[in-house]
């Protein structure tokens, strides 16, 4: 019941962050945090519930922008821009899984790294394509069902219907037997071989499913800046990425949002008051590997357990003094 | 005060902080209305690869404002420094943050090119005036943007009179180009080859290592049968090949030719001799004489310790374009179209480059120098050998011809003379 | 003809100098099985010591020897202190490692400024050298047999060497070397020290050929990794046939397939990760 209630309370803040933030900036980071979650959250189905740890998921999303950046800038309406995107994405992660799903451990992430490497390697020679470094900006965001997206609040709204209905698949994935046969895959791969499951084509799945959100995510940051280059396949931002879902905890679906809000305010916010604000990012993972080792979110319910069951036994003890 | 705050409910802890908070807020509000400043938002990078040069455009734009002690048509000046650590999304992040909650007037930076495309959009539709330095050639050719003005350089602007002195001046016949591969150095080594193609060079090799290379021996080991090499590099890239090229016993052999940024003074003040005889040709050097440069020099050794150079001055030069331009104006930063006719109207007598003025589509003319690196109380300089004097970035070619031609890349104009 | 031999010894005198990077890095992953993403930021924090000495007047020997103590003391602490705690915890080690290179990173930034700084080789081994007409650098030279010193000095501690018998015990199987009384914490101490040393040793000497400036740890960090893929991890012969492999593919790469010069190295990474993921010489699949 109090879940249910903090949800819709939550829920509701969310919706009317336009109204009562007040600044467009504000606004527009918080959008940025959403896209940036969507992200993560598809990350976390490869590294949270497969032990998957994908070192080249920037390639994914990167792939959705050049496919939707490329078909606009060709002519083609928002409709199949998207399309294409998703079916290029799709292609794309498909490759990636029957690549890097030969090794696991860091092989896999070795593979997934150079994987997006050489998507960013292509994106930075093949300029007849991609308009090299200069990239591709394209001229307007799409409107659907004729609502402009042209202001931060209405493109706020829009990414944030996409992304809960991004969590929404997300819990509903969790707790299908789907995921909960990849789950089995990440701890007894052998027991789930041995019971007849195809854990090749478990883990396969879960790279496409994967994969399409990545796109939904670099769809949004296409129209969030208008604007795509290589730097959205380098390594960075797929280390960025990663560090996200492992910071925020990969064990549960708020984990990577988190992740993604401290990421993402911390390069673009606390870096107006911090100069070292890349030092501070270090010293935050540090941090975080020291005192909350399985990551922000699982960490900070322990010590709210741990607290709760401090005063609880406090509390007992001096009812028990009293009496 | 302590057991005070720890007896204190939760909820009148809160209201106590917010009530805090929103007195302070006030009072800062309060004080903003008070003064009205002028504030210009710098975009830079200060962390990250780039930060070598960023770092020098806060220097310049530093020694500029407090040359007119913070205080531009009687209105205090506010520098507002955003770091966009290199990368496109931030910096479009930063023009927002710029623009939308510090408030500025106007805009000097962004660094890199691709920084400058990203906040492309954004600053047309938010109408800021943003002078940058990036030299992306069609943000003021065959996409040019109303709120974008360049008081630095176009890439090719200063490599046409390179492609000419070359040809000319040294009769150089052929030549091999190497350059970073991303549009700056296509640009820049395009306008080499044209001019110097037009007056009987001929370029027979191109090379482009990727701009993240660890190291140039491979390229190196192509330049055979040569009697020039002409290199386009930005920021730290130019000094790693200069000293491998002198490494590879190179230096003095075959006479080296650069770009704006490949043997600037922030290379240099960290180089020996293998740079000595370096040819580069800029809109700016450190040794040019007249006294608006002895000056400004001057003061940067004084304050910051270090001979400007290429992104220090840019944003000196941006900084003075705006306050003749505000000036013009009487103050008056709300009105930016008035503004931005303003800036273009702009003329500089006597800038630390020289003579400045902007053409119809906002970029700088000024003029080019070719500058020879020489040994000078012990540190290097670029000393000046050659003027062309007022330069623009279509060089000699009509406007209309050279923008009805597609953008300088790796493959225009083409190259047919490879290999001979 | 010139241009092959130029760049016949290009690739060796590079793959002496990635073998400096990479030594390390493979000793490290395995047998701690750490992918330490710090190691591109040891590298280069180790060349930054370099300048620091050789700005105090110490000679070029001395000022790579110093270097490697504070990189190994360094590395020990970074061991004891952060590492220790995250054993079999992929994820952790990746966040810590990855978060120290950004420290180290900006810290490098704030002390050295983003300045590109050159160091200068050694006064003997300035000057070029010439056979039959073809110039070399005589520095480069030198790295390469500085290089095989290191290798052969690898070499003889772990196959010679109680603490090598040890370590390959540990490599192999961490847990039997636990079972009979192998002291693998303080090994893992020693190797991680060892491994910091080397990267930093290894950057002292890449000064004089490629400058120390922002961004050469993310240059150098895949570069480490690639090698250690491709010869197997834990293997010094490994790492040392990777490097030069890699040094050839590298130079000829870059060379004669210049439209691939950006993947050229990623390429056969991805290959050998398909075909053979185990590497070269590595005993098992990573």
């Amino acid at each position: 019941m109090r879940e249910r209630f903090l949800m819709i309370v939550t829920l509701m803040a969310m919706a009317s962050l336009p109204l009562w933030l007040g600044s467009d900036y504000y606004i527009n980071i918080a959008s940025q945090i959403l896209i940036w979650a969507i992200f993560a959250l598809a990350l976390n189905v490869l590294v949270g519930w497969s032990g998957l740890v994908s070192l080249g998921h920037a390639g994914l999303f990167g792939m959705a922008c050049y496919t939707g950046a490329w078909l606009l800038e060709a002519g083609w309406g928002h409709f199949t821009a998207v399309l294409g995107a998703f079916a290029m994405t799709i292609l794309v992660s498909a490759i990636f899984g029957a690549l890097s799903l030969r090794t696991r451990g860091i092989g896999f992430i070795m593979i997934t790294l150079a994987i997006s490497q050489i998507l960013w390697g292509i994106a930075y020679r093949w300029i007849g394509l991609t308009n090299g470094d200069n990239g591709i900006i394209i001229s307007a965001r799409p409107t659907p069902f004729g609502i402009e997206m042209d202001t931060p609040g209405v493109f706020y709204i829009f990414t944030l219907m996409v992304f809960l209905l991004t969590m929404l698949i997300m819990a509903i994935f969790y707790q299908s037997p789907f995921g909960v046969s990849l789950r089995g895959t990440r701890d007894q791969s052998r027991r789930m071989s041995a019971l007849g499951f195809n854990v090749w084509l478990i883990r396969f799945s879960a790279v496409l499913f994967s994969g399409f959100f990545s796109g939904v995510a670099g769809l949004l940051f296409l129209y969030y800046h208008q604007y795509v280059s290589p730097h959205v396949l380098s390594l960075l931002n797929s280390a960025e990425v990663l560090l996200m879902v492992i910071s925020g905890g990969t064990g549960t679906l708020l984990g990577p949002v988190v992740g993604a809000g401290l990421v993402v305010v911390i390069k673009n916010v606390a870096s107006a008051y911090i100069e070292r604000w890349n030092m501070l990012l270090g010293v935050i993972f540090v941090a975080i590997v020291i005192f909350m080792p399985e990551g922000l979110v699982p960490g900070t319910q322990r010590l709210f357990r741990w607290v709760f069951a401090r005063i609880k036994s406090i509390g007992a003890a001096i009812k028990s003094e009293a009496s | 005060m302590l057991i005070f705050l720890l007896k204190m409910k939760m909820s009148s802890f809160c209201v106590a902080l917010f009530s805090v908070l929103a007195s302070s807020f006030l009072v800062v509000a309060s004080y903003a209305q008070d003064v009205d400043p002028i504030r210009i938002g710098l975009m830079t990078v200060k962390t990250g690869p780039l930060a070598t040069g960023g770092i020098q455009m806060e220097q310049g734009l530093d020694i500029y404002l407090r040359s007119v002690s913070y205080t531009i048509a009687g209105r205090p000046v506010e520098m507002i420094v955003a770091d966009t650590g290199g990368s496109p999304a931030v910096a479009r992040t930063k023009a927002q943050e710029l623009v939308e909650r510090d408030g500025v007037d106007a805009i000097i930076g962004p660094l890199a090119a691709f920084e400058a495309l990203a906040i492309n959009s954004y600053i047309a539709q938010v109408e800021v005036p943003t002078l940058s330095i990036a030299a992306a050639e069609d943000m003021t050719q065959r996409t040019p943007n109303p709120y974008f003005i360049r008081a630095s350089s176009s890439s090719a602007q200063a490599s046409h009179p390179m492609g000419h002195y070359a040809a000319v001046d040294r009769e150089f016949r052929r030549a091999i180009t190497i350059a970073d591969d991303i549009a700056y150095g296509q640009e820049m080594v395009a306008g080499f080859q044209r001019v110097f193609e037009e007056n009987g060079g001929r370029v027979i090799a191109k090379l482009w290592p990727p701009l993240n290379v660890a190291e140039y021996s491979a390229y190196i080991a192509q330049i055979q049968n040569a009697d020039v090499v002409y290199m386009a590099f930005a920021g730290i890239n130019g000094l790693r090949f200069i000293r491998q090229y002198a490494e590879f016993g190179l230096q003095g052999e075959i006479p080296l030719l650069g770009g704006m940024t490949s043997a600037d003074e922030s290379i240099l003040r960290n180089m020996g001799d293998e740079a000595l005889g370096v040819i580069s040709s800029s809109f700016y050097s450190s040794e040019l004489p007249w006294p608006a440069n002895v000056d400004f020099v001057s003061r940067m050794r004084e304050v910051y310790n270090v001979d400007p150079g290429y992104y220090a001055v840019s944003s000196y030069l941006e900084a003075m374009v705006l306050h003749a331009a505000i000036d013009a104006v009487g103050g008056d930063t709300e009105d930016k179209a008035a503004l931005m006719n303003a800036l273009r109207a702009v003329e500089l007598e006597d800038s630390p480059r020289g003579y400045v003025r902007f053409d119809e589509h906002g970029n700088v003319v000024g003029n080019i120098y070719i500058f020879e690196v020489h040994q000078k109380d012990g540190r290097l300089v670029n000393t000046p050998i050659k003027t062309y004097e007022n330069v623009s970035q279509f060089w000699s070619y009509n406007p209309e011809e050279f923008l009805s031609q597609p953008v300088y890349s790796r493959d225009y104009p083409p190259a047919i003379y490879l290999g001979q | 003809m010139t241009l092959y031999i130029i760049l016949t010894i290009n690739s060796i005198t590079m793959g002496g100098l990635l073998f400096l990077l990479s030594a390390g890095f493979s000793l490290i992953f395995g047998l701690m099985r750490i992918p330490n993403l710090t190691h591109g930021a040891l590298f280069m924090l180790g060349a930054y010591f370099g300048v620091t000495f050789l700005r105090m007047g110490v000679n070029f020997w001395v000022a790579v020897i110093f270097a490697g103590i504070v990189l190994a003391i360094i590395g020990g602490a970074i061991e004891r202190l952060l590492l220790r705690r995250l054993a079999g915890q992929e994820l952790a080690q990746v966040l810590v490692t990855l978060g120290l290179a950004f420290i180290i990173a900006d810290a490098c930034l704030l002390i050295w400024t983003g300045d590109p700084i050159p160091l200068s080789a050694p006064e003997s081994l300035r000057g070029v050298e010439r056979f039959f007409g073809i110039v070399f650098p005589r520095y480069r030279l030198a790295v390469v047999v500085i290089a095989l010193i290191v290798a052969v000095g690898l070499w003889f501690l772990l196959e010679r060497t109680r603490l090598g018998a040890m370590i390959r015990a540990g490599v192999d199987d961490p847990e039997m070397a636990r079972v009979t009384g192998i002291p693998v914490s303080r090994l893992f101490t020693i190797v991680f020290a060892l491994g910091a040393a080397l990267a930093g040793v290894g950057g002292v000497l890449s000064g004089p050929i490629l400058s120390v400036y922002p961004g050469l740890d993310a240059e150098m960090l895949p570069l480490a990794l690639i090698i250690v893929i491709l010869g197997g991890a834990g293997s010094l012969p490994g790492a040392l046939l990777g490097s030069f492999v890699i040094g050839f593919i590298y130079n000829f790469g870059q060379a004669f397939f210049p439209d691939l010069a950006y993947v050229v190295l990623f390429l056969p990474m991805l290959l050998m990760l398909v075909l053979r993921p185990q590497g070269l010489f590595g005993k098992h699949p990573s």
